[in-house]
């Protein structure tokens, strides 16, 4: 029942820890101007403009679509901002298609960002709230119990979380947009960096970056006015759980099994690390990338690391199925954009358009993102293919 | 796009909190469930899994709390995992994207809801951090100011009088009392006696500023087919349409509210008679602004639930008036109708709706 | 004579927001109690869990809670992770332990510290006990209790944790009532 939608412009920033050269209109407007002019498309072109972010806090500007409507040419226009937490990049993209795929619109535009430098993102993300006591985990500290009981069940090496923080940043070398660049990593130099959240350590750990990210998706009918080639939205989902309940399964969460068989099979994936030629993962903790192996399906339970440990996720080693070939969270992390980065980096690869950390010939790729206590998802897939 | 091919979507319940001064001891889950049960129970559901998709709408300064929406989920029974949103705008936007949800055949039912606990901190300053960031929430100038500047205006325009502005108060008053039993504000109260009130800041008197309110409310919407399957009553959502202005007051005409005269005539509200307008005007200047806007005349009758001068659950205030009109609808008092939400400073950003019987 | 400067290209704009605070009904009994020395839950009409602390529902059923249930300040390590980040204003010093502790009689953990411990040794399903400040010192939070210490008891295995009952280990043959 729902249109065809596909994504004809790409744009985004260069992440790093501080734009100090630009407001947060100009970082928004950069991105949404890269987009536009990928797409080969003016501000006239677009029907409605969806955006979204992460917690207010990170930047104290409350309601930021009020102020920034001038910045992206929405005067007149319906705009909408979306928060779901840390997934919010990759639902504001699902949001943004429905507006296509609902027949409602015929085109827009939709920009995620961060510009976290202008607050203070460890604070808002740990500041004390009244009545609980301070412990000041942050997240890092939420996820670091759950990945150690991923560690005793699965019997991983000690280092699987260290050879995903390396090859991340060796994609990110290839990624000129990526914050962290370090071409030179080695895993020694991961092992010997300091210790966090144990079994977390300091280059394990997603940097903190300012940055937008922005594309412009249109119905099926309108595709032909953008140069490059399209990319064909298969499929997209979200699920919600509570952030505790008893019993929950925190390291193989539900919401995410359950996302990801719903964008399955809206988009013919049977077998996950087969059908996809690459995906973009949320990983802002290296051992995610196992974890995640298993929740979506590209592993059996347990044996996400084996995976990993063999370089199936490396684009350098020639792996099978590489994962986050643009550097992913572990190199950049504008928190409201990351979710669209990897759902925009996953465009990218099927258009044949990811420059030097492309994947060649990639047809179908998967966009991953996830927030809170990983308990929102937000998941979609797309293809050169209809 | 017509609207007529376009999946038609029904409203099917509403459910309101009492507007309250200060919800007190209550947090996101008290102040959430009660309100969500209702609204599913008048229609025989008991939890979000019974629907195809949740969306909210909250904003976490209001509570102080970052993520403050994310505790809502624990008033909805989420598990197993289910198909949930949230924006940061007030709930009617969140019906919104859920109409999208079901438009493009991912959701059959959606369960909307807003909820806002203002008490807490100081709403009209907390919102002057939504302005631009660099050049006016350093000043702090807060929401209510700015809404008297845009009366100071109207009156010099001679676009409005200060009796009309009372009249506006008078009947949300009258209105409340007699109509909304959830009113935090209601009354018999004259034109003359609110004119011999003082100003407060100038020249807007305190009862021309809605209250601050705690409270929630929420919706259940669904396909046309859904509520014939259900066998309850429903209200249609015949057209719905938001557009924002500029930030930038200076190059607006405060006067007037152009994003809401564009939104009426996308949704046709002038194509058919307007019997109930539920308006959000948090000041009594405003409700002239919008009337004049949506082009209603005086044989439609505006705000009988008293409107948000009766009570404001930031947040929530927009799903109500819509829930206000598809209230009316259902119980057969009117056969059509229009909702109006609005955001932001002045009336920048402005949501319509029309609603009609089936 | 006028002076060559640089240009503004940023400043600080402090946000001073005042919020008054409640806690919710669930939460405002629970530190009552806890302002009393005590531990007390709510369990779920419909699934019977417990939870410490309460918030007033369950989340995974959607229905409120509100019969009240008292839990131990004994407890089970469920997770826990080794922070070399410090807190502001508190003695205790990096390495510490932050973990998930299940307490007795109830079904779902809630965070803490654990100190005076040997942070290696710290392992999933350590039983710990509450260390509280002075009884003077108490007031409406659960940092009443300034840390949980191991102690000798033998560990619970892996299925057990959280589905201890409230007596922990001393009657754990016999246990009253319905454990979920």
């Amino acid at each position: 029942m729902a249109n065809l939608a596909a994504v004809v412009g790409i744009g985004q920033t260069k992440y790093q820890t501080k734009r100090g050269d630009v407001s947060i209109a100009g970082l928004v407007r950069e991105a949404a101007v890269n987009a536009l002019q990928d797409a080969g498309l003016g501000w006239d072109d677009v029907d409605a403009v969806i955006i979204g972010k992460a917690p207010d806090m990170f930047e104290g500007v409350i309601m930021p679509e009020i102020y920034l409507t001038d910045a992206l040419g929405c005067n007149g226009k319906p705009m909408l901002r979306v928060h779901t937490a840390g997934s919010v990049g990759g639902s504001t993209a699902l949001v943004a298609a429905s507006h296509v795929q609902s027949g409602t619109f015929k085109r827009v535009l939709t920009v995620t960002f961060e510009k976290q430098s202008e607050s203070n993102a460890m604070w808002a993300l740990s500041n004390p709230q009244p009545f609980s006591p301070h412990v000041n985990a942050g997240a890092g500290g939420y996820f670091a119990p759950i990945i150690r009981e991923y560690m005793r069940r699965s019997g991983a090496p000690y280092n699987a979380g260290i050879k995903v923080a390396t090859k991340d940043r060796l994609h990110g070398a290839r990624n000129p947009l990526a914050h962290l660049q370090m071409p030179d990593i080695t895993m020694e130099q991961v092992e010997e960096s300091p210790m966090l959240w144990d079994p977390i350590r300091f280059l394990e750990s997603c940097p903190s970056s300012d940055g937008a990210c922005a594309m412009v998706i249109c119905d099926e009918s309108l595709v032909g006015e953008s140069p490059k080639k399209p990319a064909w939205i298969r499929g997209g989902a979200m699920r919600s759980e509570p952030t505790m309940y008893a019993g929950r399964e925190e390291v193989n969460p539900q919401a995410g099994r359950d996302c990801a068989a719903d964008v399955y099979a809206q988009a013919g994936i049977t077998n996950p690390r087969k059908d996809f030629d690459c995906a973009e993962v949320y990983v802002p903790f290296s051992w995610y990338e196992p974890m995640w192996l298993e929740n979506l399906g590209f592993a059996e339970e347990g044996k996400g690391w084996e995976l990993t440990m063999a370089g199936a996720t490396s684009l350098d080693e020639g792996g099978d199925i590489p994962w986050n070939c643009s550097g992913g969270v572990l190199s950049s992390n504008a928190i409201g954009a990351s979710g669209m980065i990897r759902f925009a980096e996953a465009a990218r690869q099927v258009r044949g358009d990811a420059g030097d950390h492309q994947v060649e010939g990639a047809k179908t790729a998967l966009g991953h993102a996830y927030g809170g206590g990983a308990q929102f998802y937000a998941m979609w897939v797309v293809s050169s293919e209809k | 796009m017509s609207a007529t091919d376009m999946t038609e979507i029904a409203i099917v319940s509403f459910a309101q909190t009492n507007c309250v001064g200060d919800a007190g001891a209550a947090n996101e889950v008290e102040l959430i469930m009660p309100v969500v049960s209702e609204a599913l129970g008048k229609i025989g559901l008991k939890n979000a899994q019974d629907v195809d998709f949740t969306c909210s709408g909250s904003c976490d300064y209001q509570q102080g709390a970052a993520f403050a929406f994310v505790f809502g989920v624990d008033a909805l029974g989420a598990v197993p995992p289910i198909k949930e949103s949230h924006v940061e705008m007030d709930a009617a936007w969140a019906l919104y994207e859920s109409i999208l949800k079901i438009r493009m055949g991912q959701a059959e039912s959606a369960l909307v809801y807003g909820f806002g606990k203002s008490s807490p901190g100081e709403l009209p300053i907390v919102l002057s951090q939504q302005l631009d960031p660099y050049y006016l929430a350093p000043l702090f100038v807060d929401n209510v100011s700015l809404a008297a500047m845009q009366a100071r205006q109207m009156l010099e325009q001679g676009v409005c009088s200060e009796a009309e502005m009372a009249e506006v108060v008078s009947n949300s008053r009258r209105n409340a009392a007699a109509n909304n039993p959830r009113a935090q504000l209601s009354g018999d109260v004259s034109i003359e006696d609110l004119l011999k009130e003082d100003q407060w800041l100038a020249p807007l008197r305190k009862h021309d500023c809605c209250p601050i309110s705690d409270g929630a409310s929420a919706m259940v919407i669904c396909t046309v087919e859904k509520a014939k399957e259900w066998g309850v009553p429903y209200a249609v959502i015949r057209s719905i349409d938001h557009r924002i202005e500029t930030h930038n007051l200076g190059a607006r005409d405060l006067t007037r509210s152009v994003s809401t005269e564009k939104a009426a005539a996308a949704t046709g509200v002038g194509d058919g008679p307007v019997e109930v307008a539920e308006l959000y005007a948090p000041f009594s200047h405003q409700e002239l602004i919008l009337k004049r806007a949506l082009g209603l005349g005086d044989d439609t009758s505006i705000n009988p639930s008293g409107g948000v001068l009766a009570g404001n659950l930031m947040m929530a205030s927009g799903l109500s008036r819509i829930g206000e009109v598809a209230q009316r609808i259902i119980d057969g008092s009117i056969q059509r109708g229009i909702a109006h939400a609005t955001s932001g400073p002045c009336l920048q950003h402005n949501l319509v709706t029309v609603l009609e019987a089936a | 004579m006028s002076e060559q400067r640089e240009p503004v290209t940023a400043i600080e704009t402090p946000i001073y927001l005042k919020y008054n605070f409640t806690a919710g009904e669930a939460t405002s009994r629970f530190l009552s109690q806890v302002k009393e020395g005590r531990l007390v839950g709510q369990r779920c009409p419909s699934c019977h869990n417990v939870y410490v602390p309460p918030r007033g529902s369950c989340a995974s059923c959607g229905i409120p809670t509100s019969e009240e249930v008292a839990v131990s300040d004994k407890g089970t390590v469920e997770s826990f992770t080794i922070v070399w980040i410090p807190i502001p204003n508190n003695p205790i010093q990096p390495p510490y332990i932050i973990a998930n502790l299940i307490p007795d009689g109830a079904n779902m953990s809630f965070i803490h510290l654990m100190s005076d411990c040997v942070n290696e040794d710290v392992h999933i399903g350590q039983r710990v006990q509450a260390v509280w400040k002075e009884r003077e010192d108490w007031d409406y939070g659960m940092d009443n209790i300034q840390y949980f210490t191991p102690i000798d008891e033998p560990d619970v295995p892996i299925e057990r944790i959280g589905h201890m009952p409230v007596e922990g280990w001393g009657n754990a043959d016999s246990v009253e009532g319905e454990q979920p």
